[in-house]
């Protein structure tokens, strides 16, 4: 017998779940039946909905994303605006107000604070600037990630956003693979930094050439069953498949289809295709692609770029992210913005839409960093636009704590994560900007914070890596930090070991001062990277070069902040919950 | 009267009649010998798995792992609440609770 999300994925689901959503939306929320509603908030994740946690109900998050992030013209000030009108919470967040837009580590925007009445008029309004929120959840194609400058980039080998693109048009509302076995993330990278991560995804497409009947093709390498989840992190494992990009879709369809037939429809937590991987191996999984899904003999691996990757890398020469200014290929510049935690107040938002506009061609692209780029900028226009007020906190070169911070949503809105998250690791980033000197020559530093083990921040390939955890401190429970060190991408990838486990999270600003102090003290000279000096140590080592302490850093985050409807409320507790709330957010007693 | 029981979410919660009752990340205090050796255990459940009833009692698996040692393991039937004319009466996940054998007897 399958699953309950199985069952109710029989029943309906794809398509058929707009009709709905808009029947309830004009009926109102209290239109769900009780018996009803578990199932319809899982089908709605396939139209980019997820109800928020418990305190919050009635209130979505959506979630909108652009393949390979890139946002065109105008398309950013949409989105801009809709929160502006659409994202309103009950409550303020002390540190981003009210009214934000957060960027992802998979180059979407989520939005919070959705109630289920005006999404029909949201849909509307970016269907109307040909943005869509279908498959940004659910059990299907997630958001195509890949390089966030492709068409611009000088170091592109091969045209990442004509893939993306079609696999987004062919695998959107395609009725073949709206119902797969669990969710199904692609990356498509075109450059030799590789900025498209695709060793962290279920199949990846990776830059290469190919000498075929005598002439050199370049096309992609395929890679399947990476995923970083549920502490069963894998990278992406080579499955010796080389496809031109006239094969790339096909391929893509093959392997997606396999998926659908073979993946594990009884478990969800087995379902993943990477553990599919595990269990038959690349050469069966190939064999299998060869003889039941594609109907062309499938080249073998070509000559890949990964010795040249630098991005996430924490070692490699090149660049680690897309901050800063770059040259592109038509001569004009991207301009790489530093957005902390990836969470952009609509303000601030304005100022950057206009900013875009008026000295780029107002395209704002999405990074799997958290951060944003504008692209196009003429050479005459850098100076002003380095000038305007918005670019000194949104900057092309901020400090390195904060460049490296990435956090995820955290308790403030999640059901799966432990502990806080997106305001502590500003906190944190402040805390370490203000009193923690860098070593000579480090200028990047990558700390990801995640608040569980779905690992929505990437931890396992960071500098620092950090895991949402709970201790006890002085007798009480408290949000605690497991942490990681020696992850990173590049031409090894390899993910982090977790070296000290369950650190007070007051604890975790003082353990980063004194492991820097201490690789400062401790490195081979000036030229080794952090990721080269954890790599020479064994985990014991490590440990003790980790001396959590507290400090001068202030957590106000220490308790129970999922027991919360709301952790920055001033009354937090779960029975002063507005939630549920109709449509213009007067609560919903349970007399009603 | 039927009851309808699942985990939701990669195991984020226990619903109880569609509605959202037992989230992770709540520390459990678990006798000796239930998920480790320590007294009591200090368990920070982080997902859940095969919710079911037993009689009256509401029994779910946990993996989870121990504050004081570290142990990080899967507990089997741990019983999170009690249904009481229909309704769902949680546990206090600070009150020291004990496993469920299958028979439905308390060890």
């Amino acid at each position: 017998m399958g699953t309950d999300v199985e069952q109710w994925k029989d029943e309906l689901y794809g398509t058929d779940i707009r009709d709905e959503i808009e029947r309830f939306a004009e009926e109102g929320w209290e239109s769900i039946p009780d018996d009803e509603q578990d199932a319809w908030f899982e089908r709605f994740k396939w139209y980019g909905l997820y109800h928020q946690r418990a305190g919050q109900e009635s209130y979505f998050m959506m979630r909108i994303g652009p393949p390979s992030g890139v946002l065109e013209p105008g398309q950013f000030r949409r989105i801009v605006e809709i929160a502006d009108e659409f994202s309103r919470g009950p409550a303020e967040n002390p540190e981003f107000g009210n009214g934000w837009i957060d960027v992802t580590t998979r180059q979407a925007i989520q939005l919070h604070w959705i109630r289920l009445e005006d999404v029909p008029e949201i849909f509307e309004q970016l269907e109307d600037v040909g943005l869509s929120t279908v498959q940004a959840c659910g059990d299907s194609w997630r958001n195509i990630v890949g390089c966030p400058v492709a068409g611009k980039d000088k170091h592109e080998h091969v045209d990442a956003e004509t893939l993306a693109n079609e696999l987004h048009d062919t695998f959107k509302k395609n009725e073949a693979h709206s119902n797969l076995p669990r969710k199904w993330k692609v990356s498509v990278t075109g450059c030799d930094e590789g900025c498209g991560q695709g060793d962290i995804n279920d199949l990846a497409f990776e830059p290469a050439e190919k000498e075929i009947d005598g002439e050199t093709v370049t096309g992609y390498n395929i890679r399947v069953g990476g995923g970083l989840s549920r502490n069963e992190p894998r990278l992406a494992r080579d499955i010796d498949v080389f496809a031109t990009p006239d094969q790339a879709v096909d391929v893509a369809g093959g392997i997606s289809a396999l998926f659908r037939d073979h993946g594990d429809r009884e478990d969800r937590y087995n379902a993943r295709i990477k553990f599919l991987v595990d269990e038959w191996g690349p050469e069966k999984l190939r064999e299998t692609l060869q003889v039941e899904y594609v109907d062309f003999e499938l080249h073998t691996a070509g000559d890949d770029l990964r010795e040249s990757y630098s991005y996430n890398a924490g070692e490699a020469d090149g660049k680690h992210d897309h901050v800063g200014v770059h040259e592109q290929v038509d001569g004009d510049y991207y301009v790489g913005l530093n957005v902390l935690v990836g969470r952009i107040g609509v303000d601030d938002a304005y100022d950057l839409a206009d900013a875009a506009e008026e000295y780029g061609s107002g395209e704002v692209r999405l990074t799997q960093r958290q951060n944003i780029i504008f692209t196009d900028v003429p050479e005459s226009n850098l100076e002003e636009l380095r000038s305007e007020p918005v670019l000194e906190e949104y900057s092309p070169d901020p400090h390195p704590f904060q460049r490296g911070s990435i956090a995820c949503t955290g308790t403030e809105f999640c059901s799966l994560s432990i502990v806080e998250t997106k305001n502590r690791q500003v906190r944190f980033a402040r805390w370490l900007k203000e009193n923690v000197e860098l070593p000579a020559g480090v200028e990047n530093f990558h700390i990801h914070l995640s608040g569980c083990t779905a690992s929505c921040a990437q931890p396992q390939i960071a500098d620092v890596s950090l895991r949402g955890m709970k201790t006890r401190k002085d007798g009480e429970p408290v949000e605690a930090l497991d942490i990681g060190l020696g992850g990173g991408l590049g031409e090894d990838p390899q993910f982090a070991s977790w070296v000290a486990e369950r650190v007070p999270a007051d604890e975790v600003p003082g353990a980063i001062a004194n492991l820097l102090e201490n690789f400062a003290e401790g490195r081979d000279s000036e030229h080794q990277s952090f990721r080269e000096f954890v790599a020479e140590r064994d985990d014991e080592e490590l440990a003790d070069l980790i001396e959590p302490e507290e400090t001068e850093y202030d957590d106000p985050y220490m308790h129970n902040t999922k027991r919360t409807w709301y952790p920055y409320a001033e009354d937090d507790d779960m029975d002063a919950s507005p939630a549920p709330a109709r449509a213009d957010g007067t609560p919903i007693t349970s007399d009603d | 009267m039927p009851i309808a029981l699942r985990t939701l979410d990669d195991g984020a919660w226990i619903s109880v009649n569609d509605s959202r009752q037992v989230s992770v990340s709540d520390v459990w205090t678990l006798s000796r010998g239930v998920f480790c050796d320590c007294e009591p255990a200090y368990v920070l459940l982080e997902g859940f798995f095969d919710a079911d009833v037993d009689g009256r009692v509401v029994v779910t698996g946990a993996v989870g792992q121990c504050l004081e040692c570290g142990t990080r393991d899967t507990i089997e039937r741990l019983p999170v609440g009690r249904m009481v004319d229909g309704a769902f009466c949680p546990y206090d996940p600070e009150c020291v609770q004990w496993g469920v054998e299958p028979d439905g007897e308390r060890s």
